[in-house]
């Protein structure tokens, strides 16, 4: 015979939970091949100008970044308002460029010494008179092959 | 596991960067030898196109003051010069090979890049944007003319093939100060 339960509470099942690694996983995953760790702490500000005709630099460990700007608002104090340089994690001056570069290419590879890439990541803002001395500097350093840093422009 | 998880997941949100490293990929002359002569290599007037940009970021081209969206064109106007104007480079006629065959070309076009001290960064890289689009665009054309291709799709020693058409020539001068 069938029993009719009326008294009897009924529990919700418990959610279960055992997949949920997999999907924190795959987020983990997803947000470890899109992103990029940060090369340094920022100690100018700058924002990258916009160009249409860019290209993605390719190996990361060939790359080598000059950082150009303001200094942040922690160092103004200190440094002032001047268009600053950064290499790797300090503040330097413009004759420093050619023998961080010499030390950089001499740290890599043989085979990869040629294929250095020097990113210039500067403020759009920054006067082009800075950024000759550095070209110049890298010219005397033979590195040649350049990149300026830039953000898409979606239109004018 | 679920935490260890997102403990994971968590740290690396807080230590990258969405950035992606894109850029505009240049390349610099090699430095003159402090033992070798500074000449001043001759090049014949219908070959120069100079670009010239002011402390104002403002821009002349070959004498005349011009807007920023005009110089794609004028630059790929002198780059290519089609109608053998007596103004623009001289027309070379060249031999690239298989399926392109002989082919008019500028092989001795350049263009000169010069700014001052004052220029915006943004502004100079404006204008090496138009100019390397230029070449871009022209290579495009040339892509679609012979392989039926964007210039995007082609194998590397097509690629090459084409580059030989339109090799990028942009020189750049020392900065100077223009129109103080």
């Amino acid at each position: 015979m069938a029993k009719i339960r009326r008294n009897e509470k009924r529990e919700m099942p418990a959610l279960n939970t055992s997949s949920l690694p997999d999907i924190i996983f795959m987020l983990l995953f997803f947000f470890m091949s899109v992103t990029s760790m940060k090369e340094v702490t920022y100690k100018v500000q700058f924002q990258n100008p916009q160009a249409t005709e860019l290209t993605k630099l390719e190996k990361k460990s060939l790359v080598r970044y000059i950082y150009v700007g303001t200094p942040t608002a922690e160092f103004r104090k200190q440094y002032g308002h001047e268009t600053r340089i950064q290499l790797d994690d300090a503040f330097a001056d413009k004759s420093e460029i050619g023998d961080y570069i010499v030390n950089e290419r001499s740290a890599m590879k043989e085979q990869d010494q040629g294929l250095m890439t020097v990113s210039i990541k500067a403020d759009k803002e920054t006067r082009m008179g800075v950024i000759a001395d550095i070209k110049q500097e890298l010219r005397r350093a033979y590195a040649l092959k350049i990149s300026y840093a830039a953000t898409q422009r979606t239109s004018y | 596991m679920a935490d260890i998880s997102f403990l994971l997941l968590i740290f690396f949100l807080v230590t990258t960067s969405m950035d992606v490293n894109q850029g505009l990929a240049r390349r610099l002359p090699a430095p003159i030898p402090p033992d070798q002569k500074i000449e001043d290599t001759d090049i014949n007037k219908r070959n120069l196109l100079v670009v010239k940009i002011n402390s104002a970021n403002q821009l002349m081209v070959q004498g005349q003051e011009i807007d920023i969206k005009q110089l794609r064109t004028k630059a790929k106007e002198f780059i290519s010069n089609v109608d053998d104007n007596p103004y623009l480079p001289k027309l070379f006629e060249d031999d690239f090979g298989a399926p392109i065959g002989t082919v008019k070309y500028t092989k001795e076009h350049v263009i000169s890049v010069q700014n001052d001290v004052d220029t915006q960064y943004q502004a100079y890289l404006n204008v090496q944007n138009e100019l390397v689009a230029a070449y871009n665009e022209l290579r495009d054309e040339c892509a679609h003319k012979y392989f039926h291709k964007s210039y995007n799709e082609l194998e590397e020693d097509q690629q090459k093939q084409i580059q030989k058409i339109y090799p990028q020539k942009i020189s750049e001068a020392e900065p100077k100060n223009y129109g103080n």
